[in-house]
């Protein structure tokens, strides 16, 4: 289905998670996150984000341990950015498909 | 479809209200109030009791609880009898698959007897999870304490063993009876029993 989101039309499943990583953008971004009460993104954020889309493009399929290991955040560190289910939100923010993993 | 767009227009009218996960309706306004003992009110917490010391009655364990905190679900982990092993300090990394009386094994029963055929087992199976970035029980339980879940030992099977705090592992929150483990309890968790 389709949504506009801070002004940019993009395809979305039915819980609101980008299906095509290609149309998103850091203001689409932005404007999820403040969906998810998240009211500010700070470089950290971005830094988590972009290891996200980095790591999704290369086809590898996400979970909570990789991000640990990332050498970006820390689990705990990410429990905090991202309150009320990490990888869950921060895959939405960054315009991925939610999580698929069971770790 | 239908339903879909309905619900996201409810949503959209009611932004900000609570909402009941299964019937999509709000928790608190009067015009389309859920029923409180709505089946679907939301899991908050999950207590997970873990009393056997087999990789795979452990790791069922640390997979529900790292799965709840990831989806912003509290956790409790409560270690008790033989389940003391996965958080005691000498044991939590040799830790065995269970052969004999298992029939998931899909090998004779009598093989499981032979000395050396669970560490053998065990050791295939460790790899396979490694394979799958499933991680070793002292870095699952660091995982669970990172993420915001608690780790409680019980009294009365630490006392049973003859374990000190100091022979577990570091982090947990503390050793519990079973009736300061109820207190835990609020609205909307589950007790599992591994």
């Amino acid at each position: 289905m389709n949504k506009t989101i801070n002004g940019h039309d993009v395809d979305v499943d039915a819980e609101g998670y980008l299906t095509d990583m290609e149309q998103w953008n850091r203001e689409i971004a932005q404007e999820i996150a403040k969906e998810l009460d998240i009211d500010e993104l700070t470089d950290k954020h971005w830094e988590v984000i972009d290891w996200l889309r980095e790591q999704k493009s290369q086809g590898i399929e996400l979970n909570i341990r990789k991000v640990g290991n990332s050498g970006v955040t820390d689990i705990k560190e990410f429990y905090q950015l991202f309150p009320g289910g990490p990888l869950k939100n921060a895959s939405k923010i960054a315009g991925l498909n939610k999580p698929t993993s069971c770790l | 479809m239908e339903d879909t767009k309905q619900s996201q227009d409810h949503k959209r009218e009611h932004d900000g209200h609570e909402m009941c996960h299964k019937c999509n309706q709000c928790k608190d306004c009067s015009s389309c109030r859920c029923d409180s003992n709505h089946e679907g009110a939301p899991l908050k917490k999950m207590m997970i009791v873990v009393s056997k010391a087999n990789i795979d009655s452990v790791y069922a364990g640390f997979i529900m609880a790292n799965g709840a905190r990831s989806e912003g679900i509290k956790v409790d982990m409560f270690f008790t009898f033989f389940g003391l092993d996965a958080i005691s300090k000498k044991r939590m990394e040799h830790l065995k698959v269970a052969l004999a009386g298992n029939p998931g094994m899909h090998m004779p029963e009598v093989v499981g007897v032979f000395p050396g055929m669970e560490s053998l087992a065990t050791h295939m199976m460790m790899k396979r999870m490694d394979e799958l970035d499933i991680p070793p029980v002292s870095e699952f339980l660091d995982i669970i304490k990172a993420s915001g879940g608690s780790i409680y030992a019980c009294k009365l099977a630490m006392e049973m063993f003859n374990l000190k705090k100091e022979d577990l592992y570091d982090d947990i929150d503390g050793v519990l009876t079973v009736g300061q483990f109820y207190e835990r309890y609020h609205p909307g968790t589950q007790i599992i029993f591994i």
